[in-house]
């Protein structure tokens, strides 16, 4: 039977980390503080579509991203790949670590320096044991190459790292994702260690590699800019939670959480003819070791009520897309 | 008299072997009392370098070849290494990319903020407390926080201590190095409002260095787009960003992610910045220019007018009516 579900489901996921009491603090007895990274994420990806989660440092996007695909184990919550327990499967089936791929931040950070560009894109079909044999690997490799656009790949498979522009050096973090054909690629922050004039290239490749393969991305970045050119649909964190997800075109028309209306707000926009409001919110996110009562906005909410101190809200459907906030 | 003039500045780095690297040449703007200049370009383009060879800060690789650092009407490549240490801070003060993480951390932000204050003599020691505190105020760091360490300020408490120290000898001019790269829209949002008020408040002239034209647009009066190593072009924001003469600035705005204008596609631009070892003959933008002909491949635009103190370095950019 063919599953047609979603690809991904990610259900209350949540990551707590205790903070150590130390010596002195266990004698007087102080209270067991845990920071809550992320508190209580869903959302689902869908076969082909590209979701980008999109939060400010600390808000728990990179989390989310890591305990979705096991590097960290999340303290509540399931993760469902293709509706069956991801990391159940990942645990018993080293197959399917093949079909969950990521591509970093720092593609100057991702590559060893000493392997060479053929080395690296080969180095997974090594490691997941598909395509005995040198040449067929090879192959691969050079097919791969031509595939992100280092062209002719003959050349580029010889260099190494230092050879190749940060641009290009992106492209081989991606043929090294994509050789083993996953299913799902997760991108946490591909473009923003790039160049401007570059980043759009790096971002047209990644959408038409999804169109050709219909591979489903989940898409972290800091950047609403970015997020509106490449996703299907946002989902906005803050504080280890989602707190609006709609369509991309939707929320950035017509945002609905006053965090969303805020950080829209203060994107610097080269155009100076445009005359706009900006909303700055004071102050900084507040530590998620210490997460504020009721909704955890309300200190910094520009229309928060006295009953935002008490009440939690929950991602509800609201003029078309999810939104968790009392007021609107 | 403008408060700082930079006349064909033009520096190289040498090298072991081989022919020096020009990473600057004949880079040239004025600056008024007040006013932000904000200096954009990939990495590469030389916009941190142009700001060195001003302070003459270049590593020892580097060196001036020719062209004026004119400020207040004194060459400050003229200057003796002495003259030249009482200028910076006193007059010109820069905030270097990444500084925010340079702090001292075993030192408390407020020690580390007299130091600047005692070293250059600018406020007797007694009102050293006072200034602190004062400077503090200003950049919305509550005055009891100068007893904190640095880690247990924010990035953004960080960038704004930063910024205290720079203006702790009450300069003329700010130079500030991608002052908002690292941080949070919201941060930087708070950090960009924050210049905006100084440079109001204090007549400061600033240049902002940042690879970013949302800043620009956001803080900056007059913009300077460098391209390999060479002014592209330069003028009032308003008029660069809406009307840009040089195709590079062209490209590079429309590159620009627009959340505007997301059914518009994301035009790159094809190709990479030139390598300072093999930049290309004539225009520097030539090999990924969409509009090349053969004049560009052989012959070196020259900066010249297109509007009102609106400049372009391009053959076939058209002055405006």
């Amino acid at each position: 039977m063919i599953y047609d579900g979603p690809i991904l489901e990610v259900q209350g996921l949540a990551k707590y980390y205790p903070i150590e009491r130390g010596i002195i603090g266990t004698i007087r007895n102080q209270l067991k503080r845990t920071v809550r990274a992320i508190d209580g994420v869903s959302f689902a990806l869908e076969r082909g579509e590209v979701l980008a989660l999109v939060g400010e440092s600390g808000c728990g996007k990179t989390t989310t991203a890591m305990s979705v695909i096991g590097l960290i184990d999340p303290s509540a919550g399931q993760v469902l790949y293709e509706g069956k327990p991801l990391h159940e499967v990942l645990r018993r089936d080293r197959w399917m670590r093949r079909a969950v791929q990521m591509i970093f931040q720092d593609p100057y950070e991702a590559l060893n320096p000493r392997m060479t560009v053929g080395e690296l894109v080969g180095e997974p079909l090594e490691v997941h044991r598909m395509l005995p044999g040198p040449a067929a690997r090879r192959a691969k490799v050079l097919e791969a190459l031509d595939e992100v656009g280092l062209r002719p790949a003959e050349e580029f498979v010889d260099r190494l790292p230092h050879e190749l522009s940060g641009g290009q050096r992106q492209r081989v973090v991606i043929a090294s994702a994509l050789v083993t054909e996953p299913g799902l690629l997760i991108a946490d922050e591909p473009v923003s260690m790039l160049d401007v004039s570059i980043r759009a290239e790096i971002l047209e490749l990644l959408n038409e590699l999804r169109q050709r393969r219909g591979i489903s991305v989940l898409f972290i970045t800091h950047d609403l800019a970015t997020a509106a050119l490449f996703a299907d649909r946002i989902a906005v964190m803050y504080l280890g939670r989602i707190v609006e997800l709609g369509i991309t075109r939707e929320v950035l028309r017509s945002p609905q959480h006053p965090y969303t209306k805020a950080l829209l707000s203060v994107i610097p926009n080269p155009d100076p003819r445009r005359q706009r409001t900006r909303i700055v919110l004071q102050g900084e996110t507040p530590n998620p070791a210490d997460i504020p009562s009721g909704c955890r906005f309300h200190p910094r909410c520009p229309i928060a009520a006295p009953e935002c101190r008490m009440i939690d809200p929950q991602l509800e459907q609201k003029h078309g897309h999810d939104v968790a906030c009392i007021r609107v | 008299m403008a408060l700082l003039e930079v006349r064909q500045l033009t520096a190289e780095f040498v090298v072991p072997d081989g022919a020096p690297l020009r990473a600057i040449e004949d880079v040239e703007f004025t600056l008024e009392r007040g006013e932000a200049l904000g200096l954009v370009g990939e990495s590469g383009c030389g916009k941190t370098t142009a700001m060195l060879a001003m302070l003459r800060l270049l590593p020892a690789a580097g060196r001036i070849v020719r062209g004026k650092v004119l400020f207040e009407g004194e060459d400050l490549l003229d200057l003796s290494a002495e003259e030249l240490r009482e200028r910076r801070w006193r007059d010109l003060a820069i905030v270097f990319q990444g500084a925010m993480n340079a702090l001292n951390p075993v030192r408390t932000i407020g020690s580390q903020l007299r130091e600047a204050i005692l070293v250059h003599r600018t406020t007797p020691p007694e009102r050293a407390a006072a200034r602190v505190s004062e400077l503090l105020d200003f950049v919305g760091i509550p005055s009891w926080r100068a007893e904190q360490y640095p880690h247990q300020y924010s990035g953004g408490m960080r960038q704004r201590a930063i910024i205290a120290m720079a203006l702790s000898c009450n300069p003329k001019l700010v130079i500030a190095d991608e002052p908002t790269t690292a941080l949070d829209v919201m941060i930087q949002a708070q950090i960009l409002d924050l210049l905006d008020r100084l440079r109001r408040e204090l007549n400061l002239a600033m240049i902002i260095v940042t690879h970013d034209l949302g800043v620009v647009a956001e803080v900056c009066q007059n913009v300077l787009v460098m391209y390999g190593g060479r002014v592209a072009e330069s003028g009032p924001v308003r008029q660069v960003f809406t009307a840009p003469q040089h195709p590079y600035t062209q490209r590079l705005l429309k590159a620009f992610p627009n959340i505007e204008n997301t059914q518009g596609e994301l035009a790159s631009i094809p190709g990479s910045p030139p390598r300072l070892s093999q930049l290309p003959s004539g225009c520097r933008f030539h090999p990924r220019c969409l509009l090349t002909t053969e004049r560009c491949r052989i012959e070196l635009p020259e900066l010249r007018s297109v509007g009102v103190a609106h400049r372009a370095a391009c053959h076939y950019a058209e002055a405006q009516s």
